[in-house]
C-alpha cells in the first residue's frame, strides 16, 4: 500500500527535446507549462498552510525576551535568534524528565505491541486449535470498541489494580492493540504455507517455525506496527491526562498542557515546549516515511 | 523418516502452544478493552462514584441525562462537529490528492510535507493554533494589517467551535490524502482520456469520472472521519480550555465524560451513561454511512 513506492519516477529530461528540458507526466506526454506553473503555485500555497504554522512556532520559540512577538504586521524571522527559551522551559517544568517519560512509554508500547501482536497474529493465522474463531472474534470486537467510550471504566480498572498515576498504567490498555494483532494476522496469512510445512516435516517446532521462518518474512508489517505504536504513545493525550495526576509522572503532552494552563501568557515558553515535543517525531517521519504511508493504507483498509 | 516422533510432537504441542501465543494479546484485550466495555454498560445503571462502589439505580442516570443542559450542549456540539468536519474531510483531501498525484519534480517532498500535521501530537497542534488564533497572534496581526480588524476566534462560543473544526480538518488532511492517493492510483486513465476527448472540462471530469471511481473510498473516509469527529475531545479541550469555553458552551460529549467521571469525586455511573450514548451514536453513524452507501449503489 505504499504510495510513494508506487509513484512512477518523474521524467525530467527527454534527450530528444529540441528546446531545453521538458516536464512529462507518467505517460511520457508533455505537461503544459501554464498548467505546471499553476500546480506549483497551488502546491506552495498548501505548503505554506501546512508547514507555516510549525515554522511560526519555531520562530516564536527563538525570539528573545526583548523582541516584540505581537507586532503587527508580524515579523516572521527572529531578529536575534536565541535558545534562551529552551533553557527557561526546563527551569519552569521538568521538560526533559517528561520527555524521558514519553520515551519510556513509547518504547514500552513498541516492544509490547510488536511481540504481543506478532505472537497473537501468528496464533490466529497459522495454528490450529479449538477456539481459534472465538479468539479472532475477540480481537475484531475489541477493535470496534471506541476507546473514548470506555475510558472511565479503564480508569476505574487501573485504580482497582493500583496502577493509576503510574507509567505502567499509561502503557497497559494499548500495549497489545487489537488492530495490530489483526494486521499481523493478515501479514502471516499472506505468506505461502508450503515453506512452513516443509520445516514442519523437517521437525521444526512451533517456536522455530515462528521465529526463523514466519517472523523474518513479515518485517515490513512489523515495522509499521512499531512506528505507529511509537507515534501513538508519544502523541497520546486523553488517556494519560486521565490516568496521571502527579506532575512528576507527566508525559510530554500532559506536561505541555500543564505548561499552557499555568504559564499561558508566556508564548515563547509554550512554543519552545511544543518544538521539543514535535521535533523527534518529525525526524522519525523524515527517516521512515515509507512505513508511515504504508501504515495509513493498511490501517485504514483492513481496520 | 521419524513419522511417529513428528506425530507425537504435534500432539504434545498443539493443545498448549496456540494459547501460549495468543494469551498475552487476549489477556490485555480482555482486561483493558472488553472488561471495561462491559463494566461501562453495567456502571451506567448504577450510582457508582470513584471512591464509592454504588448501587443499581435502574434508568435513573439516563433519565437525569434528559434534564441535564450540559448533556444536550455536549450532544449538540459533538453533532455539529460531525456536520462541520466530515464534508470538508471527504472533499478537501481528495482535491489535495489530485494535486499531488501527478509525479512532477519535487512531488514526494510536497506529499511528505502535507502529511506532517498528522505526525504531530494533537497537543502540539492544538497549542500551535491557540497561539496562531490568539487575540494578539499571527492570524489577527495579518487580519489587522490588511484592514479587516481583529477577530476573537478563541473568545466567542461559535468561533471557538469553528476554529476547533478547522484544526481537526487541518490535521486530518494529509492522512485522508494518502488514502485517496492509493485509491486514485486504481482509476483507469482511459476514462479521463475518453472524457477529455468528449470535451469535458476539469470540473466535469472530476464530477463524472473521479468521484464515481473513488466513491467507495469516500464512504470509507466518511465513516472514519464521522466516528472520529463525534468523539472529539483534544482540539476543543485545548482551544476552549478544560471547562469548554464561555459558560461551558463548547463542551463536547467526550469532554463531559472526562469532566464528570474522573478525579476523586468522579461520578462514574453518570459518566458511564454518557459513554453509552457516545457508543450508541458512534455505531449508528457507521451504520448510517454504510446504508447510505448501499442505497446509492442500488
Amino acid at each position: 500500500m505504499s504510495v510513494i513506492e508506487k509513484a512512477p519516477r518523474p521524467v525530467t529530461e527527454t534527450p530528444a527535446a529540441p528546446r531545453g528540458p521538458r516536464i512529462a507526466d507518467e505517460h511520457g506526454r508533455r505537461v503544459r507549462i501554464w498548467e505546471l506553473a499553476l500546480r506549483y503555485v497551488l502546491l506552495l500555497a498548501v505548503l505554506a498552510l501546512t508547514i507555516g504554522p510549525f515554522l511560526w512556532q519555531l520562530s516564536t520559540s527563538l525570539k528573545g525576551p526583548t523582541e516584540d512577538i505581537y507586532s503587527s504586521p508580524p515579523r516572521f524571522l527572529p531578529g536575534d535568534p536565541t535558545l534562551h527559551n529552551y533553557e527557561r522551559v526546563a527551569d519552569t517544568i521538568p521538560v526533559w524528565d517528561y520527555a524521558l517519560n514519553s520515551l519510556k512509554v513509547a518504547v514500552a508500547n513498541v516492544v509490547t505491541n510488536c511481540v504481543g501482536a506478532a505472537l497473537a497474529g501468528y496464533a490466529l493465522a497459522r495454528l490450529r486449535y479449538r477456539g481459534r474463531r472465538v479468539a479472532t472474534l475477540v480481537f475484531i470486537l475489541a477493535m470496534l470498541v471506541p476507546v473514548e467510550g470506555i475510558i472511565i471504566a479503564q480508569f476505574t480498572t487501573m485504580r482497582e489494580l493500583g496502577l493509576n498515576n503510574t507509567l505502567i498504567g499509561v502503557v497497559l490498555p494499548g500495549c497489545i492493540s487489537a488492530l495490530n494483532v489483526l494486521l499481523m494476522r493478515n501479514a502471516f496469512l499472506n505468506l505461502p504455507y508450503e515453506i512452513e510445512e516443509a520445516a514442519f516435516v523437517d521437525g521444526a517446532n512451533v517456536w522455530q517455525r515462528f521465529l526463523r521462518i514466519a517472523l523474518p518474512s513479515v518485517k515490513g508489517t512489523l515495522a509499521v506496527v512499531a512506528i505507529f505504536a511509537f507515534m501513538g504513545a508519544w502523541d497520546d493525550f486523553l488517556w494519560p491526562l486521565i490516568v496521571l495526576s502527579d506532575p512528576s509522572k507527566f508525559t510530554l503532552t500532559i506536561g505541555l498542557n500543564y505548561l499552557h494552563g499555568t504559564f499561558a501568557n508566556d508564548e515563547r515558553l509554550v512554543a519552545a515546549g511544543t518544538i521539543i515535543a514535535v521535533a523527534p517525531l518529525i525526524a522519525l517521519f523524515a527517516c521512515l516515511q515509507r512505513y508511515f504511508f504504508r501504515g495509513v493504507g493498511e490501517g485504514a483498509v483492513k481496520g | 523418516m521419524a513419522t511417529t516422533s513428528t506425530v507425537s510432537r504435534v500432539r504434545r504441542q498443539l493443545p498448549t502452544s496456540p494459547w501460549l501465543f495468543a494469551a498475552p494479546g487476549l489477556l490485555i484485550t480482555g482486561a483493558f478493552i472488553l472488561y471495561p466495555f462491559v463494566s461501562t454498560l453495567i456502571n451506567s445503571f448504577t450510582d457508582r462514584r470513584t471512591l464509592v462502589p454504588g448501587e443499581f439505580v435502574g434508568l435513573a442516570n439516563f433519565r437525569e441525562l434528559l434534564h441535564d443542559d450540559m448533556f444536550w450542549i455536549g450532544l449538540r456540539n459533538s453533532t455539529l462537529y460531525v456536520l462541520g468536519v466530515v464534508p470538508a474531510l471527504i472533499l478537501l483531501p481528495l482535491l489535495l490528492a489530485l494535486l499531488v498525484q501527478k509525479a512532477i519534480p519535487g512531488i514526494t517532498f510536497f506529499r511528505s510535507a502535507f502529511y506532517t500535521p498528522v505526525v504531530a501530537s494533537i497537543v502540539v497542534v492544538g497549542l500551535i493554533w491557540v497561539w496562531l488564533l490568539d487575540d494578539r497572534g499571527l492570524v489577527n496581526a495579518v487580519l489587522e494589517t490588511v484592514g479587516v480588524g481583529r477577530i476573537g476566534f478563541l473568545s466567542d462560543q461559535w468561533l471557538l467551535l469553528l476554529s476547533a473544526m478547522a484544526v481537526t480538518v487541518w490535521k486530518g488532511l494529509g492522512y485522508y490524502m494518502i488514502i485517496y492517493l492509493a485509491a486514485l492510483g486504481n482509476v483507469p486513465r482511459e476514462l479521463h482520456e475518453a472524457a477529455a476527448v468528449d470535451g469535458a472540462g476539469a470540473i466535469r471530469r472530476f464530477v463524472s469520472v473521479t468521484v464515481p471511481a473513488v466513491r467507495s473510498t469516500m464512504v470509507l473516509v466518511g465513516a472514519l472521519s464521522s466516528v472520529a469527529a463525534f468523539k472529539v475531545f483534544s482540539e476543543v479541550y485545548l482551544l476552549a480550555g478544560p471547562s469548554g469555553g464561555p459558560a461551558g458552551e463548547d463542551t463536547t460529549l467526550v469532554m463531559l465524560v472526562q469532566r464528570t467521571g474522573t478525579g476523586l469525586t468522579g461520578r462514574v455511573g453518570y459518566a458511564s451513561a454518557i459513554s453509552v450514548v457516545v457508543f450508541v451514536v458512534t455505531v449508528a453513524l457507521m451504520l448510517l454511512v454504510l446504508r447510505a452507501d448501499r442505497r446509492e449503489e442500488s
